[in-house]
């Protein structure tokens, strides 16, 4: 999953020690953004992320939150931007730090109707 | 038999026993005056595709002592592509992970509509699939009885929640010529029906936990009812084939 992972993201899932070492070695420049940025927070809602679109600046860390008592996945919808959580259960949260402007498309692989975008400024 | 959405390794309160209900719904099979000749599960046997809610599931459905053909749900193949769910469940797959077999002059066709999804559409088959049941179907005569599994609802029930399956028309189709077609759905954990012709579809009760009507609520999240209510709404489906008579179909609650 690692060596698939593109630089422009970071994954926080494992753990923040994990996260914190490749903020520092492969975006060095985030790493510095990310002490300014104010975290956020997406719900899993009724099936449903809330909110479906969100705009942060880059280096914001993202937190899926799910609050469903079904399971959901955050996929990302574009093959040039991988990043995957595993299988999230009620409460469960998955992680991720947006480095690089851009818009990021993702959705749920369990229920793929639900549809979300991060949009990095 | 049909059984459907077992959601083994489910928690939460609309069901925390989900093997103590499969087990039910297992001694309610037992306990018929003939036994099957097998089991059909339509998918979601495990709730997260977690290897030991694959151990739990199989235990308790081995217990049953019958033959059983599986479809995974979209909840058998989280993770991993349905590596873990087809090395147990169905070994007699194609690559693809669907199948057919024939039994007592009844043709019974595996689909998988769980995989490959793509963001914001439904569940689908694929074109690799539809080639495959075309041809498998190509040289079966019109009155050769068929019988379809799949997890997902091959026609539209209520998009909003994925419950339909965008290229089911396509499967529709190819079957329409035979003279008796049952489609045998889970996924939404409830009884509900349609007839096209020939053709008859059939979702099923799950023997975890019940939805929602299409529509009803924020979402198709499981539904919490007062526990001795539970049972009423989970169950399992009988089909009986009687050559003179066609397939008959009756459902049965846990109650």
């Amino acid at each position: 999953m690692g060596a698939a992972m593109s630089n422009r993201i970071v994954p926080r899932v494992f753990g923040l020690a994990f996260g914190a070492l490749i903020a520092a070695s492969a975006v060095t420049g985030a790493a510095q953004q990310l002490a300014k940025a104010t975290p956020a927070e997406i719900a899993i809602d009724n099936f449903a992320f809330e909110p479906p679109v969100l705009t942060i600046a880059a280096g914001t860390e993202v937190t899926w939150v799910n609050r469903d008592e079904e399971p959901h996945t955050v996929v990302s919808a574009v093959k040039e931007q991988p990043f995957k959580s595993q299988a999230l259960d009620t409460k469960d949260k998955f992680s991720l730090v947006f480095a690089k402007p851009g818009t990021y498309k993702y959705f749920c692989s369990v229920h793929s109707h639900m549809v979300g975008t991060i949009i990095v400024k | 038999m049909q059984i459907s959405d077992s959601h083994i390794g489910f928690k939460a309160e609309a069901n925390p026993d989900p093997n103590g209900t499969l087990q039910l719904a297992l001694d309610r099979i037992a306990k018929l005056p003939k036994k099957p000749a097998f089991m059909l599960h339509t998918g979601d046997v495990t709730h997260l595709s977690k290897p030991e809610e694959f151990d739990t599931a199989d235990q308790i459905l081995k217990s049953a002592k019958l033959d059983a053909h599986y479809v995974p749900g979209e909840h058998d193949v989280i993770g991993d592509d349905g590596k873990q769910f087809f090395a147990r469940f169905a070994k007699e797959a194609t690559p693809g992970g669907w199948y057919s077999f024939d039994h007592g002059g009844v043709h019974f066709v595996a689909l998988i509509n769980v995989m490959g999804f793509k963001p914001g559409a439904g569940g689908s088959l694929g074109a690799e699939q539809l080639a495959w049941l075309d041809k498998d179907l190509k040289p079966r005569g019109a009155s050769t009885p068929v019988v379809v599994m799949a997890h997902m609802p091959l026609w539209s029930i209520y998009p909003q929640w994925g419950w339909a399956t965008e290229d089911g028309p396509e499967a529709l189709g190819l079957l329409k010529r035979f003279g008796s077609v049952t489609v045998l759905n889970g996924h939404i954990h409830q009884v509900v029906q349609k007839v096209e012709g020939n053709v008859s579809l059939r979702t099923a009760m799950s023997t975890a936990f019940p939805q929602p009507a299409a529509g009803e609520g924020k979402g198709p999240g499981p539904m919490k009812l007062e526990p001795d209510k539970l049972k009423s709404v989970l169950g399992v489906r009988e089909i009986d084939y009687a050559p003179a008579k066609g397939l008959a179909v009756t459902e049965a609650t846990l109650a």
